[in-house]
């Protein structure tokens, strides 16, 4: 204990913030911060000023104010009367709408094309290569405009579908394709359609019940039961049943050419349309080289030893590769969907009425208040990309490895 | 890393302070061009010819105002705008004028902070159809497809008007001029519209122009001019005293070819000898040369005649006069006085 008295004590010195290795780190650490908190103040001041000296104000209450302009894919009502903030919503809306779309149709595509890309077969193989290599590396903007112009320009007008017109609709004169976008019927839902609806939410409860059952009987007994004969009647029997006990409560509104457009039915308009296919066919071919990443980091050793036991090649991909995969495929594919979420504000180049068009665009435009739109916007791609990250990240804790 | 960072703030700073400073007659002259804010293409009013030289009505603005700050017609920079950024591009400095059949209202001139000098255009929205529709009034467009300019007041109008006679409309946004006329002739919208002098430029570019009618209602009022940034008064006064110049030339009969004359010595006209600079030191009161409504006139001509190249009766475009005759004829073009 003596000795240890005995040192000299140990005094502060300014320079030993320098030159000390205990205390350096901490020292850049504080210089580092100060300086980037002078970069933020000056940036703000900045704008602050350049704004006062421009004569404009930050204010946000132009989102209060009326709209005055109508938008024509709308979720919720909207006329051009309600506020420029109801304008937002519904642009943020047509977002969201093209996004969880995008994301599902992507990542379908990108599963496929990814196995499809490890294929035995020489040509798949190949094409599927060639598919890849196309989407990925030309711009998406060119994919958004290429889908829209063929969907414009190859349609006919809804003119032509006039008695003795050159086209005709199909599937028994239900689908009209035209250059202002694919009528389909809408269904109606009359009274006691909800029980349809809820008997339908039953059956599909009742096939994850069935295949539950049956996974269980089979790991006690051994014996099989034949899911999907028993799946498809529980999907069809039932809703149809009803359907028809209940007088038929869900009709069909049919698209009916009349005046300038066709009337009735639900109507995908060809900006959503190229937006869609174009954003899910790019962001489908990042996903594809993603899957096919994951498949490869599945050592080759768990394909020979389920073939060893006798698995069939695709009870093996399905039980043995993609399980394993999933842990390495996921990460990545959460910033596909991010990319895909952001990549829709190209809509603006077909027209899409997305939230960048209607908050960020016409509103910005008519309002002056391009700060203002603009600050709005980011901050609701930054959330929006946040809860997409964090959903995907409580999957990816749901899948990945469990480490004790 | 921290040194590029504090570099990096200081660039900001130092761009954003070059807006703040409100002397655009100062930064043009020590440029040596105009930047000119320009429409994207639309034919007789700013589009480039097969050489690659812009022209048109509201080119000839920009070259005219050129002329009189530089005494160079040809030093404009032109920069093609879409009505979506061009207010945000001017607000920024990117451009020193808009000249881009920009409508003058009170939102734009106060919320926006901008100032409309002058008026070199009355216009008003129209609607232009395909003639084999067999529409021939606006009411009757109950249910259509209408393309239409995003960011626009035409857009506001469409919806105003669309509304008050209680018709249903689908809007289909566009973001310029030849995305518009694409997608109508295409087909995909059974309406055009934009302003009627837009609607007329359009038409002349197409294959069969009298496939097309342009419906008889006027459904806005579109006072057409060249914009600058509010606060700038002294760069504000050169813009609308060179518009002026053009239109009250054609009132005295000062043209492209008699303005070297006319100005060699004074006239028995002594507003002629103000405005071309042989009496009185009009000039020095907004800081430029004295002959600097000789240089402007010397470009294009006098208001009339840049007109009737670009988008007179003779041109494809072929707009009559109308409201843009000079008030001694009918019209609403008054050159204010110069003394």
């Amino acid at each position: 204990m003596a000795d240890i008295s005995d040192q000299p004590r140990e005094t502060f010195r300014i320079s030993m913030l320098l030159y000390d290795a205990r205390y350096r780190s901490m020292t850049i650490q504080v210089v580092a911060a100060m300086l980037i908190m002078l970069f933020l103040a000056q940036l703000v001041d900045n704008t602050v000023t350049n704004l006062a000296a421009l004569g404009k104000d930050i204010s946000f209450s132009f989102l209060g104010s009326t709209a005055g302009y109508d938008i024509n894919q709308q979720l919720i009502p909207f006329t051009s009367q309600d506020t420029h903030a109801r304008a937002a919503l519904v642009g943020i809306l047509n977002t969201l709408l093209v996004a969880v779309l995008g994301c599902i149709l992507a990542t379908i595509i990108g599963v496929f094309a990814g196995v499809l890309r490890l294929s035995s077969n020489w040509l798949v193989a190949r094409v599927m290569t060639v598919y890849v290599e196309c989407m990925r590396n030309t711009p998406l903007l060119i994919w958004i405009l290429i889908v829209f112009a063929v969907m414009t320009e190859a349609t006919p007008q809804p003119r032509d579908f006039q008695e003795g017109g050159t086209a005709s609709m199909i599937l028994w004169d239900s689908v009209a394709i035209s250059n202002r976008g694919v009528f389909m019927p809408l269904p109606i839902w009359g009274e006691g359609s909800g029980i349809v609806v809820a008997i339908f939410i039953l059956s599909i409860i009742g096939i994850f019940v069935l295949r539950y059952v049956a996974r269980k009987r089979q790991e006690d007994t051994g014996q099989q039961l034949p899911v999907l004969p028993l799946s498809l009647a529980l999907f069809i029997l039932p809703v149809t049943l009803a359907f028809f006990a209940l007088g038929r409560p869900i009709s069909l509104d049919y698209p009916v050419l009349g005046g300038f457009n066709f009337q009735g039915g639900l109507q995908v308009r060809n900006s959503f349309i190229a937006l869609w296919l174009a954003l899910s066919l790019y962001t489908s071919a990042f996903i594809a080289e993603i899957v096919r990443s994951g498949i490869l980091a599945v050592s080759k050793g768990q394909t020979e030893a389920a073939f060893a036991l006798g698995m069939q090649p695709n009870r093996t991909m399905q039980l043995i590769i993609l399980p394993q995969a999933l842990r390495v495929i996921i990460p990545p594919l959460i910033s596909q969907f991010l990319n895909l979420t952001k990549n829709s504000s190209l809509a603006l180049a077909v027209g899409y009425m997305d939230a960048r068009s209607t908050l960020g665009g016409i509103t910005v435009n008519q309002t002056g208040r391009e700060l203002e739109g603009i600050l709005l916007l980011g901050i609701f791609y930054l959330i929006t990309s946040l809860i997409i990250s964090s959903a995907m990240n409580f999957y990816n804790s749901g899948v990945k490895l469990k480490e004790r | 890393m921290t040194k590029t960072v504090f570099i990096g703030a200081l660039a900001v700073a130092g761009l954003t302070a070059g807006i703040a400073s409100a002397q655009t007659l100062n930064d043009v002259q020590e440029r040596g061009t105009l930047r000119c804010g320009s429409n994207e293409g639309l034919a007789g009013f700013a589009a480039p010819d097969a050489n690659g030289n812009w022209e048109g009505f509201d080119v000839a603005l920009c070259r005219a105002i050129a002329a009189a700050v530089l005494g160079d017609g040809q030093a404009v920079e032109f920069v093609p705008l879409t009505s979506q950024t061009r207010f945000t591009a001017l607000a920024a400095g990117e451009v020193d004028v808009l000249v881009r059949n920009s409508t003058w209202t009170f939102t734009r001139d106060t919320d926006l902070a901008l100032d409309f000098p002058a008026i070199n255009y009355y216009d008003g929205q129209g609607f232009m159809v395909p003639r084999a529709l067999g529409v021939s009034s606006a009411t009757e467009l109950d249910g259509a497809t209408v393309c239409i300019q995003t960011g626009t007041t035409t857009e506001l109008n469409l919806a105003d008007y669309f509304r008050a006679n209680g018709l249903n409309y689908e809007p289909v946004p566009v973001a310029t001029n030849a995305e518009g006329q694409q997608q109508y002739l295409a087909g995909a919208c059974d309406v055009y519209t934009t302003d009627i002098s837009g609607l007329a430029a359009t038409r002349a570019t197409f294959e069969a122009p009298g496939d097309h009618v342009i419906l008889p209602e006027v459904v806005s009022k579109e006072p057409l001019g060249p914009a600058v940034r509010h606060g700038d008064n002294d760069w504000g006064d050169i813009v609308r005293w060179t518009t002026h110049a053009l239109i009250a030339a054609e009132e005295y009969g000062v043209t492209q070819a008699n303005v070297a004359e006319l100005a060699a010595a004074p006239t028995d006209n002594p507003e002629v000898n103000r405005l071309l600079g042989t009496e009185g030191e009009l000039g020095a009161m907004i800081g430029l040369s004295a002959d600097w409504a000789v240089q402007a006139i010397s470009v294009g001509g006098n208001y009339g005649e840049i007109f009737e190249a670009n988008i007179g009766e003779s041109t494809a475009v072929g707009l009559a006069r109308g409201l843009n005759a000079q008030w001694t004829e009918g019209g609403l073009m008054y050159g204010g006085p110069f003394r």
